[in-house]
């Protein structure tokens, strides 16, 4: 997959979960956490969600990774490169 | 599918989950929906463990249906559908009433905010340290400092205050002023944000729904199914017996208690003894009695509020709290407005309790301590509602020995563990691959909101060891 594709993945993961969440004025480098109304019940979803869709496995301690729109996509651009 | 006995089920599942409570039903909802097959086993013939009711006469009594907080509504419409959130309704006048205070809350930090203020004096800069303090609060934070000290730190001295602040969360789950401020904090913020909730339509009508979401999304639920052991080998799960039926399973997720799970289901000596250790630091937590009273058909009560925590104890003590002949007790008020197609009044009063407490009487002693705490509640309740000895058509109490009887809980514990209970829920399956436990544990993971919360977390951990194998 290529940045745009994974970035367009987790927005769509985003809007499942809350599709009142206004992603059009989000700012990838800040945390999603702080923009959205997303908690950590919320991070745990996506999490659930990428294993389902892509069989990756994200191990608790890696969670903080996944803070930002940006550091989301960096962490996945590896695991995700083959799908 | 939804079956009376065991017969319904197959041979083999992704997971069985052993236990209906609001725990075992949303994780088995969650796998269900990431594509697993599931089985679900209830021993009782009715689905929802603590979340439950009973008819008697023309009435349907709630058993756990007195409040919870505002995050359920977001919880629901992720983790079940948007009918159930739908139900979900605000009650507005929670009420406290003792020797030291007497006031109606909406029970929101607003609300709570002005009352310290005005009534309570205290400064608005110490009241928002407050609520940003507990605010922040996260379960991996350090926790030798006790509810106590927080209060003490932040209200010093008055015990007013500590008793508005705790009573509530001493009903709700089981907790003193000597267990962790991080406990306190998480579930405070929880509850006293954006007020209390109720299930519109009644306990039965939010099980019926859970049902049916779960049977739609291919759950294999069988009740009257009590699970006598989980079946390991190899160091691994490979399935449940109920009776002489060997059912095989990837996983199990046991919703029974925490200990029940380690020392009657799975049997202690599967386990490393380095985790045994720490298991056998595990405090169950206490217990509840309830009296459960049904007015007439034809009569009516006016509307004193919909939650009333009432006390005629001069001081607030956990320990008072907890005694047998404690003189304070909440009182649920179930107007017809709770299930708008059934036009009745009833009032459930809840106390904790101690299971021993209970235990050591015999069958005498036993219904002589229960007439006399169902009589001390009409005393207390008649100060609210003067008139309402002659409009009882049912009376009924239950204590810790019936909350044993329907849920096989250590010592009938209505509310799991204290916290040490949580890490050992949460790593049972690096002790033995393939078993999960879910279910109030503790402190925070209690309560409808944490019990079904923690069916996600479990659940997660569940899909993440089935694709994994
Ligand atoms: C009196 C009372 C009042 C409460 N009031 C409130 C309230 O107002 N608000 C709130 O949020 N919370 C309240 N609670 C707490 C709340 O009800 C519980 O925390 C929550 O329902 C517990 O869910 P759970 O998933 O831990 O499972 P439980 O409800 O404990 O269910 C466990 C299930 O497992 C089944 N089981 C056990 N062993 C086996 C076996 N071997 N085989 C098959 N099945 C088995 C049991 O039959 C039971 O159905 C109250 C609790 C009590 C007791």
């Amino acid at each position: 997959m290529t940045i745009d594709e994974i970035r367009e993945v987790i927005l769509e993961i985003i809007r499942d979960i809350d599709d009142e969440a206004d992603l059009d004025n989000l700012n990838s480098g800040e945390a999603l956490r702080d923009q959205l109304d997303l908690d950590s019940m919320d991070f745990l979803d996506i999490v659930m969600e990428l294993r389902k869709r892509y069989q990756i496995q994200i191990p608790e301690e890696d969670y903080p990774q996944l803070a930002t729109l940006d550091s989301c996509v960096n962490y996945l651009m590896p695991r995700l490169k083959a799908a | 599918m939804l079956h009376k006995s065991i017969n319904g089920a197959d041979d083999r599942y992704n997971v069985v989950v052993i236990g209906s409570g609001l725990g075992g039903l949303t994780s088995a909802n969650r796998l269900a929906r990431s594509g697993h097959s599931v089985l679900l086993l209830e021993h009782h013939h009715q689905l929802g463990g603590l979340a439950t009711w009973f008819k008697r006469k023309g009435h349907i009594f709630d058993v756990s249906l007195h409040g919870f907080p505002h995050g359920m509504v977001k919880t629901c419409r992720k983790y079940w559908n948007r009918d159930i959130m739908e139900s979900i309704v605000q009650l507005k006048n929670i009420v406290f009433d003792n020797p030291q205070f007497s006031l109606t809350t909406t029970f929101d930090r607003q609300d709570f905010t002005s009352i310290l203020v005005n009534r309570f004096k205290i400064s608005q800069a110490t009241i928002n340290d407050f609520f940003n303090t507990v605010a922040s609060m996260n379960f991996y934070d350090d926790q030798s400092m006790s509810t106590r000290e927080l209060f003490e730190k932040f209200f010093p001295g008055r015990d007013d205050v500590h008793r508005l602040l705790m009573e509530p969360i001493t009903y709700a789950n089981g907790s003193t002023l000597d267990d962790p401020a991080i406990t306190y904090g998480i579930v405070f913020s929880n509850f006293m944000n954006k007020g209390v909730f109720t299930f519109r339509g009644g306990t039965d009508h939010l099980i019926g729904m859970m049902a049916k979401e779960l049977v739609d999304n291919g759950v294999n639920i069988c009740k009257n199914s009590k699970v006598d052991r989980i079946v390991i080998e190899a160091g691994k799960v490979r399935g449940v017996l109920v009776g002489d039926r060997f059912i095989e399973a990837d996983s199990v997720v046991s919703n029974s208690g925490i200990l029940n799970t380690i020392y009657d289901l799975a049997g202690k000596e599967f386990f490393p003894v380095e985790f045994l250790d720490k298991v056998k630091t595990v405090r169950v937590n206490t217990s509840s009695c309830q009296v459960y009273i049904g007015i007439k058909k034809e009569e009516s009560i006016a509307d004193i509020g919909d939650l009333l925590f009432v006390s005629t104890a001069e001081k607030f003590s956990s320990d008072e709290l907890l005694d047998m002949h404690t003189r304070s007790r909440t009182f649920s008020l179930y107007y017809p407005k709770t299930r708008p197609d059934h036009n009745r009044y009833t009032v459930v009063a809840s106390m904790n309790g101690k299971f021993d407490d209970w235990n050591r009487l015999n069958t005498n002693e036993y219904e002589s301590e229960k007439q006399d705490m169902i009589d001390r509640t009409l005393v207390d309740l008649e100060r609210y509602i003067p008139d309402v000895r002659q409009k009882i058509d049912w009376l009924e109490a239950a204590t810790p020995k019936t909350i044993h009887r329907y849920t096989l809980h250590t010592k009938g514990t209505s509310f799991g563990t204290k916290f040490e209970g949580l890490d050992i829920s949460r790593s049972i399956f690096k002790a033995i691959p393939g078993l999960f436990h879910v279910g109030s544990v503790g402190i925070i993971m209690s309560g409808w909101l944490g019990a079904i919360n923690y069916g996600v977390i479990v659940a997660n951990d569940v899909d993440g060891y089935i694709r994994s194998i």
